[in-house]
């Protein structure tokens, strides 16, 4: 049987003292939409970091379809095709829209060390596909500085969709946005990873997102997995509605399990 | 208590802003709804005048605040909690407390430490510990105990529930309704309309920068249609 | 071994000075984030007034009463300052904040000469402490025992002050988030008065307290924030604690090092300082800082390549150029050649600021080096002007690829202080290593062979340089790896994930820039037949980046306009005043308050306005009445 395509194992971290991710363990197969919730502070954006290695964990592994990626450093982790979007958009706002996927492609081709030739001539066509993809095709020659937050986020699904990754790590993907924008930003995310048997790996907050879209859902709570499993089990998990969930007051009404918009 | 008329406000050259008018009286808990990006946060920072640029009166108390510089408008009694806690991580929670300390205010709820960790007994555990080594749901409590610290009249709470728990809002819920007994006026704004029904009298809907409904919570249960069409939920 | 031990008391006695200016501009930095490069003409103000207020005036004071004083008027004079200046620029990015307060330091330079005079002043002793106390045998002085108590006390005074006060819990608060601190109802204004206040009574008690110690002089504000640039970079920006011990660090390898080798004692303080950054980048006690802020602000409107127009017209500037031997006599030609070499200087470096998005204060740096390389090639190896050239471009790289290796680790006001005190080790050992650089007397006799000596070749070979490297700049801007370069600089946290190397692309162009700078230098070397060590001094480096800043930040074509516009002024002013770094400080504070966006800056903002109204006005015509 082949490795699974991210598996992590025992994976630690503690700063001054205080266990920021303990001993935790999961894995992901290709295709497969996996969410990880829980209170803020609870490690998940300890954890993403430590998956692309932007920062080193204490103990324990990770690795890619086999090959182990610890302490490796963003952008060699990023070469071995894992696509990162984070909380806070990171694009390049002096940049038109094409231009910012345009340097992605050009980092993926290896190209980025030539001193010569116009870079904004090369790779147009994969990079309006690619803003198509996302929705953007019709501002691909906007400056990135001026777009909306969503936008923002759309730009930053085709930036780490640039180079054929397998492996996509979506930190809060919906955070900041409209509720009718993020059901369709999930959407989108969905088809792109069933599409291209992608693995996605997200955190979100929105419980609504959560459980439409994840096949599965980690729980974790001061940085120790607490629970694993179906949507709809984890819903009903009674030691996650104590510690996370409580009486579902303020989110709305999420499917009954089963009942994803999965074709 | 508070009266906006006709606030304007710009973000460098984009017009943010149209003519919003806003009223609260005392002791009442005011919803600000609408999507990310329709104007709420920037409707707040023009009232406590963090906005380079803005028109229109803003009264409070009794007083013409819309010229007054931000610490003078705490300094009036009226509260600010912006959205992304903002609590000092390297100071503790009794120093947190210190920085928003302003002296007793008539017709204000005088706040003292004790009394605010009756109300959020987590900080009251916690008081030498570092703002920064606290969860997200213990600092967002500490901002909301930092800000009564200066006995206001009147808070603003920009989107108190975003980015926690839903555990940790039910809990932020009974805060917010324990500050509007001791009369503190509230307005918060929130893109749950869940978390904002637990606890408002009144809602305000803010579309692209335009008030689209101002009525009571009963009122805008009775009209989906405004709920569809500005909320999205 | 009780020798030993005097010098070592000699080092502790040594650091108080340094604590204090160095905590003092700490604490400035920790709240208003502005680097205040002034702090060592405070201190330099704080030694001369001192000197005034115990010798002239010492009536009513006495002498500690002076001291006091004289730091309490400074510290007066710098919270007018802040009102005036600073709270002006809070909100402009890190460059020119840096600027500001450097122009503030040329304006303290030639008042600080105009009152008192250019000679040294040596002030009084210290009563009660003239004295010395053996110890093992060894004379130490009572006054350096006194320094020794005085510098924990004062580290001891100021952690009360920060924990156990309101007015320093507030400080805190504002070192870590102004605005909050402001909507919490605290007047952050005269918060920021009070601690720049703070920060400039304890650099100007420094120097007061230096009376006693050394002479006084106007070049004591240069020496001395170098090596407070070195306690806060091996400290840690922000903090007090690390303020003192790195004081003492640099204090004591002072000591030592110059009993071992007395002209290498500086090498050895910053070789500590190469070997703390590349271990802890944000100093012993420093913490990371969240993502730099832009030291230059990025414009939204995306960069193209030129238009056929544009072409056309820059064709027609270069023709133009090169028709001017046609017209011109042979005083004029080489103003012209300089001014060229100024442009290509000023060119690389705005290569580095806007597309790297980093700001050096030491890059003339690599211009002088590429004068020295093109002088030793030429003087000791007898090359000819082409080979000689090439070797001042290769010793600018090298030098540019060693500094840059260090530099590059670091980001934002650390880089820019870290590539300033390069340039200052450059210098001091071109100016200190007299067998081979000459020392202040340099290197002379580099002329162009014969078929290039007359002004006219010489101003064609500069013309032709020049072009050529602006061209292959501004190649480099559009290439991919420009593109890696900005990508970098918007934001590395994407880069890293798409796959760049953000240490190597900026050590990358940190060398290329040193190598055109090199050309540069080793062209005007030829022009003037000689090297100094003034070519690679900091002042030098401040000039390059006034003349960017003239022009504008922000295009190529800004920094060449600069630099012709500023080289003009700088000819023209040095014939008619004395006071030029008084006129020079007031243009850079006036430019920077008045006009961020420089020369073409302004100019195509202006332009694009006319258009935007031509538009609009356009459509409305179009439009019927609504």
């Amino acid at each position: 049987m082949s490795p699974p395509l991210l598996a992590v194992e025992h994976l630690s971290k503690a700063y001054g003292g205080v266990h920021a991710v303990q001993d935790v363990s999961f894995t992901l197969a290709a295709g497969e939409l996996l969410a990880m919730i829980g209170p803020n502070g609870a490690g998940k954006s300890t954890c993403f970091n430590m998956l692309n290695g932007q920062v080193a964990p204490d103990a324990g592994q990770v690795a890619i379809s086999g090959r182990d990626v610890t302490g490796l450093p963003p952008r060699q982790v990023a070469r071995l095709g894992i696509g990162r979007t984070f909380q806070i958009t990171a694009t390049f706002p002096s940049m038109t829209v094409r231009e910012n996927v345009q340097v992605a492609l050009l980092a993926g081709a290896g190209r980025m060390n030539r001193l010569a030739g116009h870079a904004g001539a090369s790779f147009v066509a994969e990079a309006d596909e690619l803003c198509r993809l996302v929705g953007m095709g019709h501002a691909a020659g906007r400056p990135a500085g001026e777009l909306a937050y969503g936008d923002l986020k759309r730009l930053e699904l085709a930036v780490a969709l640039a180079n054929k990754p397998v492996l996509l790590l979506m930190d809060e993907p919906t955070a900041g946005m409209a509720p009718a924008e993020r059901v369709e930003m999930m959407r989108l995310t969905a088809d792109i990873a069933r599409e291209s048997s992608l693995g996605v790996l997200f955190t979100e907050h929105d419980m609504d997102v959560v459980f439409e879209h994840a096949d599965r859902v980690i729980v974790l709570d001061r940085g120790r997995i607490i629970a694993e499993g179906t949507p709809a089990a984890i819903r009903e998990n009674p030691a996650v509605r104590a510690t996370y969930l409580g009486e579902g007051l303020t989110f709305g009404h999420a499917p009954a399990a089963g009942a994803r918009a999965h074709a | 208590m508070l009266e906006v008329t006709g606030l304007n406000g710009w973000y460098g050259p984009a017009h943010i802003l149209f003519d919003v008018d806003l009223t609260v009286g005392p002791g009442e808990v005011v919803a600000l709804l609408g999507r990310n990006g329709a104007g709420k946060s920037t409707t707040f920072r023009a009232v406590v005048g963090l906005l380079a640029k803005r028109s229109g009166r803003v009264r409070f108390a009794g007083r013409d605040i819309s010229d007054l510089p931000t610490h003078d408008i705490a300094r009036a009694g009226l509260g600010y909690v912006p959205e992304d806690r903002r609590i000092f991580t390297e100071l503790t929670v009794a120093e947190n407390l210190e920085v928003g300390r302003q002296p007793a205010r008539a017709g204000a709820a005088t706040w003292t430490p004790e009394r605010l960790f009756e109300l959020f007994p987590n900080l009251g555990a916690m008081r030498t510990r570092p703002g920064g080594r606290m969860s997200g749901g213990e600092q967002q409590m500490l901002t909301i105990a930092r800000t009564l610290m200066g006995n206001p009249k009147l808070v603003l709470l920009d989107e108190p529930s975003e980015g926690l728990a839903p555990k940790i809002v039910e809990e932020m819920a009974t805060a917010i309704l324990a500050m509007k007994g001791e009369g503190v006026s509230v307005v918060l704004s929130e893109q749950n309309l869940h978390f904002a029904r637990l606890i408002s009298d009144r809602a305000i809907i803010i579309e692209r920068g335009r008030v689209r409904f101002d009525g009571t919570m009963a009122e805008l249960e009775a009209r989906p249609e405004v709920r569809d069409a500005y909320l999205a939920v | 071994m009780s020798f030993l031990l005097v010098q070592f008391l000699t080092g502790l006695a040594g650091a108080c000075s340094l604590f204090l200016v160095a905590s003092g501009l700490s604490i400035i930095f920790g709240v208003t984030r502005i680097v205040n490069f002034a702090h060592g003409a405070f201190y330099m103000a704080g030694a001369y007034v001192a000197y005034s207020l115990t010798t002239r005036f010492s009536g009513g004071l006495g002498f500690w009463g002076g001291l006091v004083a004289a730091a309490l008027v400074v510290a007066a004079l710098g919270a007018l300052i802040e009102i005036v200046l600073l709270r002006r620029i809070y909100h402009a990015p890190e460059l020119f904040q840096l600027l500001a307060t450097f122009g503030v330091t040329l304006i303290f330079q030639d008042l600080s000469v105009m009152i008192w005079g250019p000679e040294d002043l040596v002030g009084r002793r210290a009563p009660g402490l003239q004295g010395a106390v053996d110890v093992f045998g060894q004379a130490v002085p009572l006054y350096d025992l006194f320094l020794i108590v005085l510098g924990p006390t004062v580290l001891g005074l100021l952690w009360l002050l920060f924990h156990r006060t309101r007015f320093g819990i507030l400080v805190r608060a504002a070192t870590q988030d102004r605005d909050m601190v402001a909507a919490l109802g605290v007047n952050q204004k005269w918060l920021f008065t009070a601690v720049f206040g703070l920060g400039i009574f304890l650099a100007a008690l420094g120097g007061a307290l230096q009376l006693p110690r050394d002479a006084v002089s106007h070049t004591m504000d240069l020496r001395i924030i170098v090596e407070v640039f070195v306690v806060v970079v091996v400290g840690g920006l922000g903090s007090v604690t690390g303020a003192f011990v790195a004081a003492l660090l640099v204090s004591e390898l002072n000591a030592f090092g110059i009993l071992v080798l007395p002209q290498i004692s500086l090498v050895l303080v910053f070789a500590v300082m190469a070997v703390v950054l590349v271990v802890r980048p944000f100093g012993l006690f420093g913490k990371a800082e969240g993502p730099a802020r832009p030291a230059v602000a990025a414009t939204i409107r995306p960069w193209r390549v030129f238009g056929p127009r544009e072409r056309l017209a820059v064709a027609a500037a270069v023709g133009l150029a090169a028709l001017l031997p046609l017209v011109a006599g042979n005083y004029l030609l080489a103003v012209a050649a300089e001014l060229l070499i100024f442009a290509l200087f000023a060119a690389s470096l705005q290569f580095l600021m806007s597309t790297g998005g980093l700001v050096s204060f030491g890059h003339a740096a690599y211009f002088g080096l590429g004068g020295y390389g093109a002088a030793f090639a030429s003087k000791a190896f007898g090359l000819p002007m082409a080979g000689a050239v090439a070797a001042g471009i290769g010793l600018a790289a090298t030098g540019a690829a060693l500094f840059g290796w260090f530099c590059v680790r670091l980001s934002g006001v650390y880089f820019a202080m870290l590539t300033l005190a390069f340039a200052q080790i450059a210098w001091s050992v071109a100016f200190q290593w007299t067998a081979v650089t000459g020392g202040d007397n340099g290197l002379l006799g580099i002329w162009p062979p014969a078929w290039a000596s007359s002004p006219r070749v010489f101003y064609l070979v500069a013309l032709a340089a020049a072009v050529a490297g602006i061209a292959a700049l501004r190649i480099l801007v559009f290439s991919p790896f420009g593109y890696g370069l900005r990508a970098v600089r918007d934001s590395t946290l994407r880069a890293e994930s798409i796959g760049l190397d953000r240490i190597r692309m900026q050590w990358a162009a940190f060398t290329l820039a040193g190598a055109v700078a090199g050309l540069a230098g080793a062209l005007f070397a030829f022009l003037k037949g000689s090297v100094f060590p003034d070519n690679l001094g900091i002042p030098l480096s401040v000039d390059g980046l006034v003349m960017v800043l003239l022009g504008g930040v922000e295009t190529v074509s800004g920094a060449v306009v600069g630099a012709l516009v500023f080289r003009t002024l700088t000819i023209l002013l040095m014939s008619y005043t004395d006071a030029s770094k008084l006129v020079l400080g007031l243009l850079i504070v006036v430019l920077v308050v008045a006009f961020p966006r420089g020369i073409v800056g302004s100019l195509s903002e202006f332009l694009a306005r006319r258009q935007d109204r031509a538009a609009t006005a356009r459509a409305g015509a179009l439009k019927p009445a609504e």
